[in-house]
């Protein structure tokens, strides 16, 4: 009995929340409504409450929303922060902002000025927002189990020092970043400290430093992202257990750009990404335990810079194809396993045809190991002179890591 | 003189080495065209070939052409013609039909297949190779009269340009790695017409955006037009230099 009436307690209780949820009404700000200011509605909602603005051009300085309720764009409204601080400042949870056009945040080299900025909340969804010409564009502090989604981020940064961030996340766990389009930045997404997140089909590409940049960030996921054009192309540092899969790596040319740049990783996985024309395909240096298969390196400068304090890091079944050097090292130390992968420079042959060459193969060549120490030897690429070296090393390798071979390479590609 | 070159040229044409020059051009270069699919791969493979191929038949051609057309140039200089008017029409012809052959060889192939800037660069940087090593041919002739003399020191000089002096480079810049190099490779480049050549037509393939650093230092000196008029402005100069030393010892010296 008693249990009985407690149970009739917890369903009324149930029943009047979602009379509240139902109950929740919706403003709307636009031109010609009772309502213009979005300041003024968000004063006058209650929680749970909708705030649907429809069109119009709005500048309202720095927008706080200190309540749990969502702010929806119809037929595109602007925010216009007019350079002069943020636009959205969201210090609550369950926000969701939708749908707007945030135009002109305040570059400043004292406070990072975003367009939206979401602080130590958790479950705030940020979707389909266009943002332009923004210092920072989103960023999250000390926030959790957030969804940042189909925002299109576009800056116009012409400097390093003088530039943001188009995704930004500090201090943050369980978020999930997908299918943004983020260029003109100086980083196109950012995590520091940013555990547990799902990062999925963005595009970031255009951006002076790195297109994907994070430090600290454990057990993150990336998937189906593309990165293209950037500055440095993509950098990750100090970080572990990581999973990077169906990555697209393209274009990331010049005197300082990689693909992929791997700085003290450990523990984690690359697999099934693609590499396409980077001056380094991907650069490791410090990392340990990663496991890299299934990739594809095409028409790179280097496909794989593995410096030798790397350890324990497995190749297999990638496909080399068209690249300058197939594997450059930096010393005579090798602590990683080659193995299964198909390479096409691989001359040997397969007489019991089981699809595996009976010739081990050495990725690394002479010349490379030439460049590596001296730079400027790079002018006598494709030289006759180099030709000749590599093939005679290959015969009989005397300078090339002896270890740093792929005993089975693949003869078809993978 | 124009008279002599027609003469020349006759003789070149009715022996037919040239005309098989130009066959076995066209053939390679149509052939990687239609292979690789790419053309910039293709302008890639043939630039290899120009730069080992064109050397060699260029210097031992030119060479033994000297020398068979010997007698000829005593003939000539028994006549009342300036001695270096012979010296050059017999030049001008060598070079004229080897370039020739090159143009329509490699230069027709990569109008058709791959005209661009780059596939510009290759043929002119072609044509300027076939200059350079028949004049260097004509030094090598007019230094000695015995002929298997004289076509050892074309072949030592092709040797030389071809393999030697791009080991000796590699080694010096190995043993000099703790300095700073990227201007003296440079100017070390500017010392031998093949290498100068290669890197003109490599810096202006997309290739050269992934040789790092150091690439990005030489695409940023050899891409801007002023870079480009100076290294082929020095191989004009290595053009003229063996020309007219040869020239001036072709004239004083006792036939």
């Amino acid at each position: 009995m008693k249990n009985l009436s407690r149970h009739i307690v917890q369903i009324t209780t149930l029943l009047l929340l979602a009379g509240l949820q139902v109950q929740a009404t919706t403003l709307k700000v636009c031109a010609t409504c009772p309502n213009t200011s979005i300041r003024k509605a968000i004063a006058l909602a209650k929680p749970g409450d909708s705030i649907v603005v429809d069109g119009g051009v709005y500048r309202e300085g720095t927008i706080d929303i200190k309540k749990p309720i969502s702010l929806i764009g119809l037929n595109n409204p602007v925010l216009d922060g007019q350079f002069k601080g943020e636009i959205l400042n969201i210090r609550s949870s369950y926000v969701t902002v939708q749908g707007f056009t945030l135009k002109d945040v305040e570059v400043s080299y004292l406070s990072d000025n975003a367009a939206i900025r979401v602080a130590e909340a958790s479950h705030v969804k940020v979707l389909n927002n266009k943002i332009e010409n923004a210092f920072f564009g989103i960023y999250l502090q000390r926030a959790d189990s957030c969804e940042v989604r189909g925002n299109v981020v576009h800056g116009q940064a012409t400097t390093e020092s003088g530039s943001g961030n188009a995704i930004h996340l500090w201090y943050c766990d369980d978020i999930r970043v997908q299918d943004n389009k983020v260029s003109g930045h100086r980083d196109g997404i950012y995590f520091e400290f940013a555990t547990n997140s799902h990062i999925q089909g963005n595009l970031s590409q255009g951006n002076l430093r790195y297109g994907l940049h994070f430090m600290f960030s454990d057990g993150n996921v990336y998937m189906g992202n593309t990165f293209r054009q950037n500055g440095a192309g993509v950098a990750v540092m100090y970080t572990k257990n990581i999973v990077m899969q169906d990555n697209l790596f393209e274009d990331n040319w010049g005197a300082a750009a990689y693909g992929l740049l791997l700085k003290d990783i450990s523990r984690s996985v690359i697999k099934n990404n693609t590499f396409k024309r980077n001056t380094a395909g991907i650069y490791l240096e410090g990392s340990s335990k990663l496991d890299v298969q299934k990739n594809n390196f095409e028409n790179n400068g280097w496909a794989v810079r593995l410096l030798s304090n790397c350890e324990q890091d497995t190749f297999r079944l990638n496909n080399f194809v068209g690249n300058t050097f197939d594997v450059a090292t930096n010393g005579n130390t090798v602590l990683n396993y080659f193995s299964g992968n198909y390479w096409d420079k691989y001359n040997g042959y397969d007489l019991n045809k089981d699809k595996t060459g009976d010739v081990p193969y050495r990725p690394v060549s002479l010349y490379s190991m030439l460049v590596e120490r001296v730079p400027p030897s790079v002018m006598f690429m494709r030289s006759f002179i180099v030709d000749l070296m590599d093939q005679v090393e290959r015969v009989l390798p005397s300078f090339i890591p002896e270890r740093l071979v792929d005993a089975n390479p693949s003869m078809k590609r993978i | 003189m124009n008279k002599i070159i027609k003469y020349v040229l006759y003789d070149i044409i009715r022996n037919k080495i040239v005309l098989a020059y130009t066959v076995f051009l066209l053939v390679l270069s149509i052939g990687l065209f239609n292979l690789g699919g790419n053309p910039e791969k293709a302008v890639l493979s043939l630039l290899n070939l120009v730069l080992l191929t064109v050397p060699l038949i260029s210097i031992v051609f030119a060479t033994t052409h000297f020398y068979n057309s010997y007698e000829f140039m005593e003939l000539l200089v028994a006549q009342p013609i300036n001695r270096k008017k012979i010296f050059l029409s017999e030049y001008y012809g060598v070079a004229f039909s080897l370039s020739a052959a090159f143009l329509l060889g490699v230069g027709v192939p990569v109008l058709l297949f791959g005209a661009s800037l780059t596939g510009l660069y290759l043929v002119l940087t072609g044509v300027f190779i076939t200059f350079i090593f028949v004049a260097m041919a004509f030094l090598a002739s007019v230094i000695t009269r015995d002929k298997a003399k004289g076509i050892g020191v074309a072949l030592l000089l092709w040797f030389y340009f071809a393999l030697i002096y791009d080991g000796i480079v590699l080694f010096i810049l190995h043993y000099f790695s703790d300095y700073p190099l990227e201007y003296a490779s440079l100017a070390l480049t500017a010392l031998n017409p093949i290498d100068l050549g290669r890197i003109n037509v490599l810096l202006n393939l997309d290739v050269s955006a992934l040789m790092g650093y150091t690439g990005a230092l030489y695409k940023s000196i050899f891409g801007s037009i002023w870079g480009i008029s100076l290294s082929f402005g020095l191989m004009l100069l290595w053009v003229l230099f063996p020309v007219l030393s040869s020239k001036r010892i072709f004239s004083k010296r006792d036939l």
